[in-house]
């Protein structure tokens, strides 16, 4: 397989949008991009920006690998990826909203109706309910890898809870005081309207009859989740009340917040809870993180939650492999992004091939997450691959598998120089009544291990700032 | 057969509580194996009571009690007509494609153990049905009924593994297996009318399984019976979770304790001859 790197493109030219930052990195002292390798570990240390990490034996919150150098797309690169993006997110939500109304996809033979119904993802209590203004996916993050100078594909669709937007947005910032020179270089889109843009999107999708200045919280499971940090940043910057279950209580089907001040009438829930944990009374008993009766109150339509309960089944493998057709069939479009070609192993066709070539292909969980559960043919043990083979053995319809893309590479800056690592891009779309926006921009993942191709930070992989940059507008200097 | 029930639940709790939310699945509808000939909801204390229908086509009561309460009782009564229609629930509400019924869910996954046992016992057998009741025998033989083996939140792999429960295990565990043999299963919620005793201090719970040409079908793993005119149906769901007579939470309260009791008589002659 060629590499295709995406500062030096496949034959070691520098690509045009990496031009300023080629030149830059060839006149730049090497101590200096050390000395800002510091800098940037400084900064981020101060700032306390941390991941807890499942299953890590030292358990400890640990700051993410930063890379200093920004991953660059061109403006042309992005507009072709934004309306990929735009198309599929609002494919996603027509998708969820027939699954859980009308449920012609299935009727039209679009997707089988057991993947839906048997999805975990899948939510009986919205079976019938709708939500206000028909959003579902009011938050997404879509993975996006590219293999060459013109194919971009979609890896997985995230329309539960994604995360990440705090890093693209914290690695900007400190990229800015670090390297003020290149971005005087550069004409580099703003991503920080995204606090704003995520505000609009929320006040946008308040239930109808909710005043025109409605009150929004975030809702977190509390300081002991993985993602705290990025929940109690995102409620600073949207200026929201930052609420744990016991913060809020419902009372006639309305969800209230206790304040000082006495009860306050909420309208709108920026939920990062899993849909399992939200209420008692409908979903897990044991849980002692969501509201009891907001399910109640979410169904007589006098709050919205978003994302949507129920949008899980997107987030799934196995649903992902339908995309394509799902696009067709809702909007009657062909799909602008790439999907991976996926062998789905509940197939007996799919399933022989993938077992006769384990050592080539990916192999993924449907309804896995962050890099848990997968095998990754061409890099496992001989050992992992018969373990793999015994569990897609037991449970086929459990499983997808891809051939494993030539991922395209990025340059970053490490204590022997500059060396190319695989990356990925999480590009954060946001969908409200006001329509469907894309910040120019993303989180660009880093397989931080030479050759790795898992880019997790729970696997740790490491961040990067990602510029989307004019075309015409880099002019030598 | 005419049949009167009378349900009370009560929650005493050991500091008062400030609110209370309960939901309440205690409601039967009819089908074409009972009749509802009347039914009352009784709380005893000021609350809201709400009728809705939840996601698997139940009625649903959710309650609302606000003022300070240091116990909370609720008290069903009224009376069901019944007909034998040899284990089969035709003529209900159902909210689903029966292909929803085959999903897993945390309290009905199966592990290898109840993979092993299902197989064995049902594999070879000829029909569905036939399979089916050979797999609610041989699960009525392997377990012990104990009522403090396993708790509301047992899953059907550990009670199985204990080979001990209570009817919602032996339910769980019976799903569990039907699922493995491909056949769409749930938990039913509801009443048995006993013989040796009218007072009970539980509802009672079985499953029903799906059979093309038939429909869903009864089985009752805890007493090896397909349900008859001496069971009342109040409710279904793919598990325990979402069947459950109540669930409820609240705000201050302390420590609680539940007391059940349940009265199940026949109200008219042919039942004492049904009764053996």
């Amino acid at each position: 397989m060629i590499q295709f790197d995406e500062m030096s493109g496949s034959s070691g030219a520098t690509r045009l949008p990496y031009r300023e930052l080629s030149k830059w990195l060839s006149v730049t002292d090497p101590k200096l991009l050390a000395a800002r390798r510091e800098q940037a570990e400084l900064l981020f240390r101060r700032i306390g920006i941390t991941f807890a990490v499942y299953g890590a034996q030292e358990a400890a919150e640990r700051l993410i690998p930063f890379d200093i150098l920004p991953r660059i797309l061109s403006r042309s690169e992005w507009t072709r990826l934004e309306r990929g993006l735009v198309q599929r997110v609002t494919a996603l939500n027509l998708f969820l909203k027939d699954i859980y109304g009308a449920g012609e996809a299935i009727r039209a033979g679009v997707i089988p109706g057991d993947l839906v119904y048997r999805n975990p993802g899948y939510c009986p209590e919205m079976a019938g309910r709708g939500t206000p203004h028909d959003i579902f996916v009011h938050i997404a993050g879509v993975d996006i890898v590219r293999t060459d100078d013109e194919d971009f594909y979609v890896l997985e669709d995230n329309a539960r809870t994604p995360s990440g937007v705090s890093y693209m947005l914290e690695n900007r910032e400190v990229m800015m005081r670090l390297f003020p020179e290149l971005f005087a270089q550069h004409r580099v889109a703003p991503i920080d309207d995204y606090p704003n843009e995520l505000l609009a999107t929320l006040r946008s999708v308040a239930p109808p009859r909710a005043p025109g200045d409605p009150v929004i919280v975030l809702l977190t499971p509390g300081q002991y989740n993985s993602a705290f940090y990025e929940h109690s940043f995102l409620a600073d910057k949207l200026g929201v009340e930052l609420v744990e279950g016991r913060d809020l209580f419902v009372r006639d089907d309305v969800v209230y917040m206790r304040t000082t001040e006495g009860p306050q009438r909420v309208d709108v829930i920026y939920r990062r809870i899993d849909d399992d944990f939200l209420d008692p009374l409908t979903f897990r008993p044991d849980s002692a993180l969501g509201v009891p009766g907001l399910m109640g109150a979410y169904h007589a339509g006098n709050v919205t939650l978003a994302n949507a309960v129920g949008a899980g089944v997107a987030d799934d493998k196995a649903t992902y492999t339908y995309m394509p057709d799902i696009i067709r069939f809702f909007l009657g479009e062909e799909p602008l992004l790439k999907n991976v070609p996926t062998y789905r192993c509940r197939e007996p066709e799919a399933l022989a091939y993938v077992l006769d070539h384990l050592s080539e292909l990916v192999v993924k969980e449907v309804n896995g997450s962050g890099g848990y559960g997968m095998l990754v043919g061409p890099h496992a043990s001989r050992a992992d691959i018969e373990t793999f083979r015994a569990k897609l053995k037991a449970n086929p319809d459990h499983f997808i598998a891809q051939p494993t893309l030539a991922l395209s590479t990025c340059p970053i800056s490490i204590s022997e120089g500059i060396a190319p690592r695989h990356v990925d891009l999480r590009p954060f779309v946001l969908q409200g009544a006001n329509g469907v926006r894309v910040v120019p921009g993303g989180l660009t993942r880093v397989a931080m291990t030479e050759n790795s191709l898992v880019v997790n930070s729970s696997q740790g992989g490491g961040t990067k700032d990602t510029w989307i940059v004019d075309d015409t507008l880099s002019t030598d200097s | 057969m005419r049949i009167k029930i009378r349900h009370r639940t009560t929650y005493r709790y050991d500091q008062p509580a400030k609110s209370t939310i309960q939901h309440l699945r205690l409601t039967p509808r009819n089908h074409d194996g009972q009749h509802v000939s009347h039914w009352r909801i009784d709380v005893d204390r000021d609350c809201r009571l709400r009728a809705a229908e939840d996601a698997y086509g139940n009625i649903l009561h959710r309650l609302t009690a606000e003022e300070l309460h240091d116990s909370i009782s609720t008290l069903v009564e009224g009376e069901v007509t019944t007909f034998d229609t040899a284990g089969v629930a035709s003529g209900a509400v159902e909210r689903f494609p029966t292909v929803f019924y085959l999903r897993e869910t945390s309290l009905t996954a199966a592990d290898e153990n109840i993979r092993d046992f299902v197989l064995a016992c049902a594999g070879s057998r000829q029909s569905l049905l036939d399979r089916l009741h050979g797999w609610m025998g041989s699960l009525h033989d392997g377990m012990i009924f104990d009522p403090d083996a396993t708790h509301a939140a047992t899953t059907a792999t550990g009670a199985f593994a204990l080979r001990k429960g209570v009817c919602q295990d032996f339910a769980h565990i019976f799903i569990s297996g039907a699922r493995i043999l491909g056949v769409p299963a749930r938990y039913v919620s509801g009443y048995y009318l006993r013989s040796d005793t009218h007072e009970q201090v539980a509802g009672h719970a079985w499953a029903e399984a799906y059979i093309e040409d038939l429909g869903w079908v009864g089985f009752d793993p805890a007493h090896r019976l397909c349900p008859d005119e001496r069971y009342v149906r109040l409710a279904v769901a793919p598990d325990y979770t979402g069947a459950a007579p109540i669930r409820g939470a609240r705000i201050g309260g302390g420590r609680e304790e539940m007391d059940v009791a349940i009265s199940i008589t026949a109200t008219d002659s042919h039942a004492s001859q049904s009764n053996q």
